[in-house]
């Protein structure tokens, strides 16, 4: 009679550990959605300001259609992306072209003088700061969760239950791994 | 860098222990007195609780009236908002509302009774003189002090410290008018004390209070130490920090609005400027030398990754 109090005993607390476990999964996976819906505001923000960004250039340099294109075309892909490995492509693409941009702005001094575009510009740096913090964040919830799928004994419940590891918000520098060609 | 965040909560929890080790002490010894032990613990903590629960309230009003602080807009300083709610981003909080003290001293400091209410207070001077990586590193600092709820955890610590000089006051005056309450009392408090224990008491409750506020200070200085490591995990650049804190300590300007009251929340304590050398156990704020030493550590291959936007940084605001 003893004995079976001990089984059920143990068998209570194995379903309250796992029960624990569980829910805990759920709360540092429901973080990472959020932290990825945070990433997502700033860079439809970002979106947002292009347009803008764009249209002033143009007025004063009308003729550099190719870097318009391909700012027009990078936003575009990046508006559309659907999984977070997407998004990260995507916006190294985005970063490229806004890069781009800039660099033509360069030529035209009454440009960089204008009032309306370093106040985009300062707004564009400010988001773009702001997508960083907020893919650090994602980063660090998805370690979390991705640690607390690894780790004993939460192992066992992610794999009855089937949580999936995240994916990292890797930002890739393509540009920067391309040796830098210097011409005089 | 994770390494020195884990050692500073574990330190920060020793030294609270210690503190509610010397108020278990002071009450045991009070009931073996006069047999009113756990019933004086709870009087203390309600009158002590009570004092501080106001100032707690209402930290962020007070405070920002004693400073004399106004609410910052946003097209004063632009980049100081995007740092602001670009940190809180990163820590996962409602970004806190920004106030500007006009005073060329530069210094900072964070307040309000918990994240949704908080407040990041900066000076003209810290703005000014500061470079973006120095600002960022002082932000973050702040928004770290915010996310511990360090304002929750001093003011417990005040009502702790109330509660000690409470406690070893009554324990005193129980020696000068002997047996407090009736002897029956007394007894049932399983007799009176041994001479040995009664020195032992004596000794302290005078000490009591000291040891109290000493405990109060370090725990300061230890979440300073946190601070600092944890705003490093927000930016991932030690040396803005580090060189944020070299700058602020170098300027000899003193603060005007600063005083006795809010010296321990600044970023570098305002006071030590004006008054020379202060007692190392008495600083609520670890030394700027040590403080650098610590974030100098975190930047050794392996403990850092680097700064996070690379390009946009390096220019003055």
């Amino acid at each position: 009679m003893g004995f079976l109090v001990v089984i059920l005993i143990i068998i209570g607390l194995v379903l309250v550990v796992g029960i624990g476990l569980y829910n805990r999964l759920i709360t540092l996976r429901n973080r990472c959605d959020n932290a990825w819906a945070q990433v997502d505001v700033q860079l439809r923000r970002r979106y947002d300001l292009i347009p803008n960004l764009v249209e002033t250039v143009k007025g004063y340099a009308q003729h550099e259609r190719e870097v318009f294109e391909k700012v027009t075309e990078a936003r575009a892909k990046a508006i559309n992306a659907q999984t977070v490995k997407e998004q990260g492509e995507a916006e190294n693409l985005l970063s490229g072209a806004l890069k781009s941009l800039f660099a033509v702005v360069e030529n035209y001094p009454e440009l960089k003088a204008n009032q309306n575009f370093l106040m985009l510009q300062e707004e564009l740096a400010g988001t773009e700061s702001k997508i960083a913090y907020a893919r650090q964040f994602y980063n660090d919830m998805v370690m979390k969760f991705n640690t607390k799928l690894q780790v004993f004994p939460s192992n066992l419940i992610a794999r009855i239950f089937n949580f999936a590891e995240k994916d990292y918000f890797e930002i890739e520098e393509s540009a920067a791994r391309e040796p830098v060609k210097v011409s005089f | 860098m994770y390494e020195q965040i884990a050692a500073n909560k574990r330190k920060s929890f020793f030294l609270v222990l210690i503190f509610l080790l010397l108020i278990f002490a002071l009450t045991w010894i009070l009931g073996r007195q006069i047999g009113w032990g756990v019933e004086a613990l709870i009087v203390a903590a309600v009158i002590s609780g009570g004092m501080a629960w106001g100032s707690y309230y209402s930290s962020d009003k007070i405070v920002l009236a004693l400073s004399r602080a106004r609410p910052l807009r946003r097209e004063e300083y632009p980049y100081l908002f995007h740092t602001v709610e670009g940190l809180a981003l990163a820590a996962g909080l409602p970004p806190p509302r920004c106030y500007l003290i006009e005073d060329t001293a530069p210094n900072a400091f964070a307040t309000g009774r918990n994240p949704e209410k908080a407040v990041i207070v900066v000076t003209r001077g810290l703005v000014e003189k500061l470079n973006r990586l120095e600002l960022e590193g002082v932000i973050a600092h702040e928004m770290a002090h915010i996310k511990n709820y360090d304002i929750l955890l001093q003011t417990l610590a005040v009502v702790m410290v109330g509660v000690v000089v409470l406690l070893s006051d009554w324990l005193l005056r129980s020696f000068f008018w002997g047996r407090f309450g009736d002897r029956r009392r007394a007894k049932r408090g399983k007799g009176d004390l041994g001479i040995i224990l009664a020195l032992v008491a004596l000794l302290l409750a005078v000490l009591s209070p000291l040891i109290a506020q000493l405990l109060r200070l370090a725990l300061s200085r230890r979440r300073e130490f946190l601070a600092d490591a944890q705003g490093v995990m927000l930016t991932r650049y030690p040396p803005g920090l580090a060189s944020a804190l070299k700058k602020i300590a170098q300027d000899k300007e003193p603060l005007e609005v600063a005083n006795k009251a809010t010296a321990h929340l600044y970023i570098v304590n305002p006071l030590e400027n004006i008054q020379g050398k202060v007692n190392r156990l008495f600083r609520t704020h670890p030394p700027i030398e040590e403080r650098i030493a610590a974030l100098e550590r975190m930047s050794s291959p392996g403990g850092q990754v680097g700064p996070i936007t690379l390009d946009k940084k390096r220019e003055r605001i």
